[in-house]
């Protein structure tokens, strides 16, 4: 237990860093990144098994204890994603989902109407549903209407590293959130992830960051240490920001000189 | 019977069950759907296979 807990869903996550798995070079670097960060939640995607390697990631997930977000990555359609859900609850015992649908591959930017329809199908169908969603405070609001246990907007385009892009949206849609916010694509380093946490975000997810660093593990280390610190400065309450300067110093008993 | 099984032509026995077909996979992580329904393991063994059927076996990868 925290004095400042992170729960999703009823659930106390021990980080508010969620790692994804994807883009490592090796399982070896998905254990280090794991172990480095201290996350407490992993994604894992679902794809057509082949002999030999199936249950290795989960191998690892399960040694290191994080819990398993699988996610719905590659789905185009509401359809797609709502059965793939369903496969992953059925191999992973689990009724969370990363729910992802998008629209085209040079963006990977989620399709909203099917992303909407998708969270409906499934959170009817009793899943624990984490959407991946634009920068946008209306479609954030429909999806918690929805059901949906947190939402997810993106600070950037999927492995872009543009960092955020809109982050007066990103004000927005925590200003008015009763779910937690998670800033879930588009870091690039640790002022990324720093952002996020000052500007109200509860978590921050993210992967290709971390996996396709020069050196995962120490980036690892960057991105929680930066999680950590943008919490901190969000709850002490940064200064306004001014027009002009404002001294620090005492401005009476300046010496004639 | 022909069935396609994660996109490729399988030549299978009649009356193979889901079971049989998926005995090589692991006892967890898989999850599979015949024609694009999601068949729980606790059927595996009633499920039989039909002619022209498509089958998906799913497990979990790395992924963001």
């Amino acid at each position: 237990m925290s004095d400042d807990p992170f729960v999703v869903a009823g659930v106390e996550l021990a980080s508010r860093l969620i790692l994804g798995t994807g883009g490592a070079p090796s399982m070896r670097v998905v254990d280090e990144v794991i172990a480095a960060s201290g996350t407490a939640m992993c994604t894992v995607a679902m794809r057509r098994a082949s002999p030999g390697t199936s249950g290795s990631i989960i191998d690892v997930l399960e040694r290191r204890r994080v819990r398993i977000l699988p996610n719905t990555a590659g789905c185009r359609t509401a359809q797609e994603a709502v059965r793939t859900a369903q496969l992953a609850r059925e191999a992973l015992r689990t009724d969370w989902v990363k729910l992802e649908v998008v629209a085209d591959d040079r963006t990977l930017l989620p399709d909203a109407v099917e992303l909407l329809d998708a969270a409906e199908t499934l959170v009817a169908q009793g899943f624990t549903v984490l959407p991946y969603t634009n920068d946008d405070p209306v479609l954030a609001r429909r999806l918690q209407q929805a059901g949906c246990v947190a939402v997810m907007p993106l600070g950037s385009p999927i492995g872009s590293g543009l960092g955020i892009l809109n982050p007066h949206n990103i004000e927005l849609i925590v200003a008015e959130a009763q779910v937690p916010v998670i800033l879930d694509a588009g870091i690039g380093t640790a002022s990324d992830a720093a952002l996020a946490m000052e500007l109200g975000c509860a978590g921050v997810l993210l992967a290709s960051s971390v996996t396709r660093a020069q050196q995962p593990a120490a980036m690892a280390t960057a991105v929680a240490a930066a999680v950590t610190a943008g919490r901190l400065a969000r709850l002490a309450g940064r200064i306004p920001k001014r027009y002009h300067a404002q001294a620090s110093s005492p401005t009476e008993g300046m010496a004639v000189l | 019977m022909k069935l396609t099984v994660n996109g490729e032509p399988r030549e299978l026995d009649d009356a193979t069950t889901l079971a049989r077909l998926l005995e090589d996979q692991p006892a967890r992580g898989v999850a599979a759907a015949v024609d694009g329904e999601v068949v729980p393991r606790a059927e595996w063994t009633a499920f039989r296979l039909t002619d022209g059927q498509a089958v998906e076996i799913l497990t979990a990868v790395q992924g963001g």
